[in-house]
């Protein structure tokens, strides 16, 4: 570790500004409304400058890393909380990305939410999305990034829920909070088992102390820590609120799939690499979870008629992906990290041209009622096709580089659980090609389906600027970030050296054109069953089970609703029923006992001074005959 | 002369007064009753400093004494109070204090 100096020493401001121009936004009110929306905009814009100048500054310490205390946040007794901020490659790449992509996205939606009244109002949330993220992000201890952890939970709520007329998105909005409310739990119990056993919950404390910690231990903090993972990053099995989370508009669902929130798991696990090191039970928990995920986010995105659920699934399914490296442990480490990045381009610019595809609809987003828009929204067309080409690991676009890594790094873990993984990925990669080409096609190709209503029309410059920078990067970004294994070098210090040399169940090159035959595959099945055939505006009922399970994403709201939620509704009336008749059944019972038996015995007070004379009487003789008996016997 | 007698004697009053106390509505009856059943006390009371030789009992009886005079005093007042506004000496009318 060393200190602080120049430009470094201001890396609070990364978290302050964004704070304080949302501060200004939501407590300006309609004064702010004229410029408030590139207030909002130039903050991102700003602090990702910033960043450039910190990365550059970090790349010339020695050590990469630099720890700084600003204050005792908390100082009970000898336990002290410390605010301090880390700047260490991993930060490093998060802060970037998300002042990066966010600061895109920012500028689409200030053409994006051009005609929305409330649009000053939804600029201060996302600001205050990107400061909770950085707080996430930059905190060197567990309980500053818990802060910026339900910071990020608050503004995500605000922002599924903006449309809070509809009664859609409020439930949305109540279900991403209270599903990721489950995870945080799972995140506060580590926090406190931390406190517990270290007594300290800063970074290097903690990662100290894991020397010293049992198995059971370790375990614990494991296995809590991948709760909380799982519900910030849509894994299974917390994963039904990420489709949901597309009630709001398009921006905030680019920010909460690209740049932000969903890829707190990967950071949260990556940066507790150390702990993971201790508990092989952990570790592979998270790669089933990994797996399970990306298969289940694949099943579910093939069945959608809605173009953004169709992309959120595959959000599901590639953070699977990288929750897979992230548990596939030292070495894999960069892999998952550079996925994210390369995932935060493509992903970014799938939404916004998806967002741009229902600017120009009237904000429908049945795939059914589009086709072909490629000749009314060439540049939307472009900048998706790049995405797709990004996502489904065309040679050389930025999937390619990252998903196809992963995929080589599970098979080879090695053995059966190597095989089953590897397996289970590259099905994954060929799903992946099915339903993006299906999303594709239906949209933008074929005949059009447009209802009369609609004029679609390219969307303005302010829009496609970010959407065309977005797309670049999906298309050259894997290569920039592992040419000469940059990516994996800079990690190094955060997350330990990658080993990809190692010795490879299948060799690299067969196993990209294998990849490469299954994306194929998937491609070929998806225009044979879409692009060949005509499309049915109305979606077929009569279709096979398969396809009915997709369409309800695996029944997991069924599974939810039957698991969690029937039996917490039963146990919550059987508690009401037990304190209503129970609790205040022997409360109210005494009091009533005591009344009326209070009220009978007043009755005795007649008011006859000689009843009250006998009743003495009746004592006094009581008193002696007790005397005697006691005295005679 | 046993003490016996005096006892019994003794005895025989308390039971007068007692027995008057509980049957008669008078309150001035009543209140002579009591008086009764004090002085069969205080007759117990000279009784057995007598057999006893000491002079403990007689010097009870005699606060016995002072205790009923100053209590005949506001009895008799009290009575007379509730006879002015009720019209009537009986106990059983003087019953307003109750449940």
């Amino acid at each position: 570790m060393t200190t602080a100096h120049g430009v470094q020493t201001g890396a609070w401001l990364l978290i302050a500004i964004p704070a304080l121009s949302a501060a200004i936004l939501l407590l300006g009110g309609k004064r702010t409304d004229k410029w408030g929306h590139w207030l909002g905009a130039l903050v991102p814009v700003g602090l990702f400058v910033y960043a450039v100048i910190l990365f550059f500054s970090v790349k010339g310490q020695s050590g990469r890393e630099i720890n700084k205390n600003y204050y005792t946040w908390i100082p009970v007794g000898t336990f002290h909380v410390d605010f301090g901020i880390l700047l260490d490659p991993l930060s490093m790449v998060f802060v970037l990305l998300i002042t990066g992509v966010g600061g895109l996205i920012h500028i689409y939606a200030v053409g994006y939410m051009a005609g929305d009244p409330g649009r000053r109002r939804f600029f201060g949330w996302f600001n205050l999305f990107i400061a909770a993220m950085l707080l996430l992000v930059l905190g060197n201890n567990y309980l500053s990034l818990y802060v910026g952890w339900e910071g990020v939970g608050l503004a995500s709520y605000l922002l599924i829920g903006y449309y809070q007329n509809r009664n859609s998105a409020a439930t949305a909005a109540k279900k991403a909070f209270i599903m990721n409310r489950v995870g945080d739990v799972g995140l506060s119990i580590a926090i406190m088992v931390m406190f517990a056993y270290f007594g300290t919950t800063s970074f290097d404390g903690v990662f100290g102390a894991m020397n010293g910690a049992t198995k059971g231990v370790a375990a614990a903090l494991g296995f809590m820590l991948l709760l909380g993972a799982c519900g910030k990053s849509g894994q299974f099995p917390l994963q039904a609120w990420l489709p949901d989370a597309m009630e709001g508009p398009t921006p905030v669902s680019a920010l909460i799939h690209a740049a932000t929130m969903v890829t707190a798991g990967v950071y949260l696990i990556a940066r507790s690499a150390p702990i993971y090191d201790h508990s092989q039970a952990a570790r592979t928990a998270v790669v089933v979870v990994g797996a399970i995920t990306l298969l289940y986010g694949c099943i579910g995105g093939c069945g959608q008629d809605d173009l953004k659920r169709v992309l959120a699934y595959s959000t599901v399914s590639q953070i699977g992906y990288m929750f897979v490296a992230v548990g596939l442990g030292p070495g894999v480490y960069a892999i998952g990290i550079m996925h994210l990045v390369g995932h935060g381009f493509f992903k970014a610019a799938l939404f916004l041209s998806a967002g741009s595809v229902m600017h120009a609809m009237n904000d429908r987003i049945d795939m059914r009622r589009f086709g072909g828009l490629a000749k009314v929204m060439p540049i939307t067309y472009g900048v998706f096709l790049c995405g797709f080409l990004a996502i489904i690991g065309f040679p050389l676009a930025t999937g390619f580089w990252t998903k196809d890594k992963i995929i080589e790094a599970a098979l080879d873990k090695g053995g059966t659980s190597g095989w089953i993984l590897g397996l289970a990925a590259l099905l994954g990669a060929g799903l992946t090609a099915f339903y993006m080409t299906r999303a594709l096609v239906m949209t933008f190709h074929g005949e059009r389906r447009w209802e009369d209503d609609v004029h679609p029309h390219e969307s303005p410059k302010i829009m496609t600027v970010p959407m065309v920078i977005l797309a670049a990067l999906s298309l050259i970004g894997g290569y920039l970030l592992i040419f000469g294994g940059a990516i994996q070098h800079w990690l190094t210090p955060s997350v330990g050296t990658s080993v990809e040399e190692g010795a490879h169940t299948v060799s690299p090159v067969v196993l990209s054109l294998l990849t490469l035959v299954v994306v194929a595959l998937g491609i070929a099945g998806a225009w044979v069953a879409f692009g060949m055939r005509r499309v049915p505006t109305v979606r077929p009922v009569v279709v096979s089970p398969f396809t009915t399970a997709a369409r309800n994403h695996l029944y997991d709201d069924a599974v939810d609703e039957a698991v969690i939620e029937r039996p917490g509704l039963w146990l919550t009336r059987a508690l009401v029923y037990f304190d209503n008749k129970g609790v205040d059944g022997v409360v109210n019972g005494l009091a009533a006992a005591f009344g009326g038996g209070s009220g009978r015995l007043r009755r005795l007070q007649t008011g006859f001074v000689r009843s009250y004379a006998l009743s003495m009487l009746a004592g006094a003789f009581a008193v002696i005959a007790v005397l005697l008996a006691v005295r005679f016997s | 002369m046993t003490p016996t007698y005096y006892l019994v004697l003794s005895a025989a009053l308390f039971t007068i007064g007692a027995v008057g106390v509980l049957v008669r509505r008078n309150a001035i009856v009543v209140f002579m009753c009591v008086e009764l059943m004090l002085n069969a006390v205080n007759l117990t009371l000279i009784t057995f400093s007598r057999i006893n030789g000491s002079v403990d009992g007689q010097v009870i009886a005699f606060f016995v004494m002072i205790v009923a005079a100053a209590e005949v005093v506001i009895g008799l007042a009290i009575i007379m109070s509730i006879f002015r506004t009720r019209r009537s000496a009986s106990v059983d009318d003087a019953n307003l204090l109750k449940y």
